[in-house]
């Protein structure tokens, strides 16, 4: 494995282990994660790919019996500290779901939301500038600037992703994850969304899970492969799809199983 | 060789028999519905109808026209006209005084009585009204228009029927004719009853009035809404969304489910025992049957609003949490917001059961005869239902409108009650 120098990494994974309940979905887990990069992570159906993206921003303490083992550092800290706050951890790891979950609020609150309540802003100009440029960063500004005030969730689908995704931007994270965030998206919204995603790479540190290894090969630097809870390999991601080291992951990228 | 093709590839029946006996299940399944639907609107109909129909005359009353003689010798016997000789002076005996002079014929006692008996004994109270206004009316003669009394009311509105056996009837033949009398000279008129939206309750029917009841209620229900809300929305916000899932919150959510399918009248028994044997709190006060009623209607609330949260989209949650919102940013920001319309639906529920409960309120004393209008939770007060149940329980043929009135007016309660919530429901109610 290409280990990278740990100053280049934004967040370290060690022995990653998750159990919900009796059941393990992870095992052992070693992934690091490039800053200003977009890392990959692909993999069958319930490989444990999602369950390692919720690990980096604590999401998985919200389901009841899932246990989170092994150490997971941001920038050398540990974010399973018991000093740790958790909500300040999530205001540094933005996330981006499956499918687009804007607010049933309009457009303007649903991007001023986090920054509201973390008091990003100290007067409304502050906000108006903060939610114009999210949006423009998402690239949905031009679309959307003669209305702001509605609803968010009268917005197509792709358009929606993008209002998360300026959501997500909007207070100014450090990382961002991405769970398959395609995967409910027609495929020239995917387009802009991947185009987004190349953009946002030179100010954010991204992690992506998807389905499609296209689009792994087409977004991502670095790509992990995760089967049945292991991690099986990862590395830069022209040499995972051109001259995989194991079997296994020949076999997913050539499409032989999963 | 057509053996073997049918008999290896099974086909959908296609048969115009099937589609047909299909076409007939739906049509007939909707009919079900409609049927249903239908029945439902005509019991309601005919609910609404009878009530209506036997309480509107409630909301108009018969008056008397008298021309009485203000005689200061009896207003004010002692010559001073300070505020309690003319607070307290025999108006009464005023209006008796125009009656016999009216009809000079009635000599007996007994006929005297019933002659007096045309006019509610209450009547002397529009004349202290004019009187205590403009005390500058004393010793002039003015037409007043006294309210009659129950029975020539009923006659009037064509209640006592005139063609009965006068053994059998509550109005003697020589009221009747006295009645008549008056009404051919244009001293019978019929009115808005006011008294009836303003007044407490009575045991005499024409001076009977529903703002008691109608005020114990409001306060009653207030008691109920401000105690059952909130706690009910907390404690339901809590075990939804914060308790830990284990053994205790298991036995404390099968305990609330069960006090949902308590008898009412078991509550009553809980506040005698508890809030008034126990803290010693007032006898028939609304606070008690706010306090009784709010625990009747807490496991219905706690119910509904689990129901409301739990149907909020995790999504929503997720999104959320991810921006970095606290847990109680997230129920207090995203999830109470959408679960307020399904919060208000049990809400509605809840406090249409209270409002229309009387049985726990029989234990604790909302039962009592109480005549002044109640002016907060703590005086003595009874309840629309209990009001109703009172009334229909009153020999008094006037009471029978009195009682379907009185159900009128607590279907206009509940029905404004309801459009309070559905407002606030509307108010919050997104898509998503």
């Amino acid at each position: 494995m290409n280990a990278i120098s740990p100053s280049l990494a934004k967040m370290h994974g060690r022995k990653v282990t998750v159990h919900y309940g009796p059941k393990q979905a992870l095992f052992d887990v070693d992934l690091d994660v490039p800053e200003r990069m977009v890392t990959a992570l692909i993999g069958p159906s319930g490989c444990g790919k999602s369950t390692f993206l919720r690990c980096l921003n604590r999401m998985n303490d919200v389901i009841d019996g899932c246990k989170v083992g092994g150490e997971i550092t941001l920038d050398g800290q540990d974010i399973y500290d018991q000093k740790l706050d958790v909500v300040m951890l999530r205001a540094r790891i933005g996330m981006v779901f499956q499918k687009p979950n804007p607010f049933p609020k309009s457009i303007y609150d649903n991007v001023a939301y986090g920054p509201r309540i973390h008091g990003m802003a100290g007067t409304k100009g502050e906000l108006d500038e903060i939610v114009r440029s999210s949006l423009e960063k998402a690239g949905l500004w031009n679309e959307v600037k003669e209305r702001l005030d509605q609803p968010g969730t009268g917005l197509s689908g792709g358009q929606q992703q993008r209002l998360c995704i300026a959501r997500a931007i909007a207070v100014s994270p450090e990382v961002i994850l991405m769970d398959e965030p395609c995967s409910a998206l027609d495929p020239i919204a995917t387009a802009k969304i991947e185009e987004l995603i190349d953009e946002l790479r030179e100010n954010f540190t991204i992690v992506i899970v998807t389905h499609s290894m296209q689009q792994a090969a087409r977004v991502s630097q670095k790509t992990a492969f995760f089967h049945l809870g292991h991690l099986i390999e990862w590395g830069d991601t022209e040499q995972i799809f051109t001259s995989p080291k194991d079997e296994r992951t020949q076999g997913y990228i050539t499409g032989r199983f999963g | 060789m057509s053996d073997t093709s049918t008999q290896g590839i099974r086909r959908p029946d296609l048969s115009d028999g099937r589609i047909r006996r299909r076409y007939a299940a739906e049509r007939r399944f909707r009919f079900y519905g409609m049927f249903a639907v239908g029945l439902a609107i005509a019991m309601l109909a005919v609910l609404l109808v009878s009530v209506c129909s036997k309480g509107y005359s409630a909301f108009y009353r018969t008056e008397i026209g008298l021309d009485v003689v203000l005689d200061p010798a009896v207003i004010t016997p002692d010559g001073k006209k300070d505020a309690d000789t003319l607070a307290n002076a025999d108006y009464q005996g005023l209006v008796k005084d125009t009656l016999k002079n009216a009809f000079p014929e009635v000599t007996s006692r007994a006929d005297r009585k019933l002659l007096y008996a045309l006019v509610s004994n209450g009547a002397g109270d529009t004349i202290r009204q004019a009187v205590l206004s403009d005390p500058s009316v004393i010793g002039s003669t003015k037409r007043f228009w006294v309210v009659a009394a129950d029975d020539i009311d009923m006659l009037k509105k064509g209640f006592i029927k005139r063609d009965v056996a006068e053994a059998e009837r509550v109005v003697p033949d020589s009221q009747i004719s006295w009645f008549d009398k008056l009404a051919a000279n244009n001293q019978i008129k019929t009115t808005f009853n006011s008294t009836f939206l303003s007044a407490g309750d009575s045991r005499e029917p024409e001076q009977a009035g529903v703002l008691g009841a109608l005020m114990g209620s409001i306060f009653t229900m207030l008691v109920t809404v401000l105690l059952a809300l909130p706690l009910g929305v907390m404690s339901a916000i809590y075990l939804e969304e914060f308790a830990p899932k284990n053994r205790l919150t298991e036995i404390i959510e099968v305990n609330i489910n069960n006090l949902a399918a308590v008898p009412s009248i078991v509550f009553g028994l809980l506040g005698l025992a508890v809030l008034l044997g126990v803290f010693g709190l007032p006898r028939s006060a609304p606070l008690v049957g706010g306090m009784v009623l709010a625990l009747m209607t807490l496991p219905t609330i706690i119910i509904a609003t689990r129901a409301a949260l739990k149907a909020v989209p995790p999504s929503i949650r997720e999104a959320a949490y991810g921006i970095g919102a606290s847990s109680l940013q997230v129920v207090t920001h995203h999830v109470l917001p959408l679960a307020t319309p399904g919060i208000m639906t049990g809400a509605i529920i809840g406090l249409a059961r209270a409002l229309g409960e009387s049985a726990p309120l029989l234990m604790i004393g909302m039962v009592a005869f109480i005549v002044d209008v109640p002016h907060g939770p703590t005086d003595p007060a009874t309840v629309l239902p209990v009001q109703i149940y009172l009334w229909a329980d009153s020999p008094e043929r006037a009471f029978v409108e009195k009682t379907s009135a009185g159900i009128m007016v607590l279907l206009a309660f509940l029905i404004s009650m309801n459009a309070i919530a559905i407002f606030v429901r509307r108010r919050f109610e997104r898509r998503w």
